[in-house]
């Protein structure tokens, strides 16, 4: 029997680059993996369309939408957005620190990941390409989709723009350094 | 209290909405908060063209796109029914320099003169909307996030690379907005 195990070849060790199945594509850096074994219908998703909309309404009522608000932001003119941003780390530490020493489950009782993150170039060579136009448009990808919704239609310019960007991105980003 | 709503609302209000997100999320699905991915989504489900980096299934992260449409109608929501008739308040050293490039109307959170169809078809408000977008969808998926997947959720959960992209993030808008928008804004 030992003879016939040991005929079975061994798992090919894989670059770690290569994108061998779905979940590591998708694991690549959306940090988005956890996958719920459990089945929903479509409408389950409505719930997260609801947070977003609390979510929508904030960002637009407390002008974290607006052109200027950034602009001060980047200038020193102003405490606002230092304010939201600090205090939306503040109380989102807070509830990850809790839901681990609690070990809280989702409202289906799955446990809740959490996955660290890895270094790579990238973060200081991208980071640095999305603050140039994080000052230029006034808006991260949050208050694109807001601002879009409050009427300002030209932002459907900026979103494909963006898109258009993600995807030139994925086009050359073997090539790009890590 | 319609009142109060209709204001513009502190920063702390805000503030702790958002970051009331991260558990809502985590709680709802343990999906984790992150909005550029949608960009991404976007691509993969419009033109993968083969391309390795969009061939996943992106009807598994169908919740975010549920969370970005609900954001877009929130803020459809909020101006409808919770508008400011007042113009936007604007520090006074920002308004005397946006005065000097033209930029004068501060009725509402954007800009007329850059942001409408008369400014896209401007040369400095086509670099604005067009390279600005650019930028942002290019970098925050070559950063592996953008503010609200590394600045918020990454930094909530202590991770050193969130805190290095967020720190990336500054110092690309302190040199656009200090430095190199002001040759932009004269075009």
């Amino acid at each position: 029997m030992p003879g016939v195990l040991n005929k079975i070849p061994l798992p090919e060790k894989k670059e770690k680059s290569k994108i061998d199945n779905d979940y590591e594509a998708r694991a690549l850096d959306t940090i988005c993996v956890n996958e719920s074994h459990l089945q929903h219908k479509w409408y389950h998703n409505l719930k997260y369309a609801l947070v977003g909309i609390f979510f929508g309404i904030a960002f637009t009522k407390a002008e974290i939408i607006s052109w200027f608000r950034i602009q001060e932001m980047f200038r020193l003119q102003s405490f606002h957005m230092y304010g939201v941003i600090g205090m939306a780390i503040v109380v989102g530490m807070i509830s990850i620190a809790l839901i681990k020493k609690y070990n809280v489950k989702t409202i289906y009782g799955e446990k809740i990941e959490f996955h660290p993150k890895k270094f790579n170039k990238g973060q200081i060579i991208g980071g640095v390409l999305f603050g140039l136009g994080w000052a230029m448009t006034g808006a991260c990808p949050g208050p694109l989709f807001a601002q879009i919704g409050a009427g300002f239609l030209v932002i459907i310019v900026v979103l494909l723009s963006a898109i258009a960007g993600t995807w030139v991105y994925g086009y050359f980003r073997e090539k790009l350094p890590h | 209290m319609m009142d109060i709503l209709r204001q513009p609302w502190p920063w702390y209000v805000a503030g702790a909405i958002v970051g009331l997100t991260v558990p809502a999320l985590l709680l709802l699905g343990n999906k984790h908060f992150g909005i550029s991915a949608n960009l991404r989504h976007a691509c993969a489900a419009c033109l993968p063209a083969n391309i390795k980096f969009f061939k996943y299934d992106w009807k598994k992260e169908v919740w975010n796109l549920f969370f970005v449409a609900g954001i877009l109608l929130g803020g459809f929501l909020a101006a409808q029914f919770l508008t400011n008739p007042e113009p936007v308040t604007v520090a006074p050293a920002l308004l005397a320099e946006l005065k000097t490039y033209g930029i004068e109307d501060h009725s509402q959170v954007l800009p007329r003169e850059l942001f409408s169809l008369e400014g896209l078809l401007s040369l400095r408000g086509l670099v604005m909307l067009v390279g600005g977008g650019f930028l942002v969808g290019f970098g925050a998926r070559y950063a592996g996030g953008c503010t609200s997947g590394h600045a918020i959720m990454g930094i909530s959960n202590l991770q050193l690379p969130s805190m290095i992209a967020t720190a990336s993030f500054m110092a690309g808008g302190f040199l656009m907005a200090n430095v190199i928008l002001p040759y932009i804004l004269k075009l």
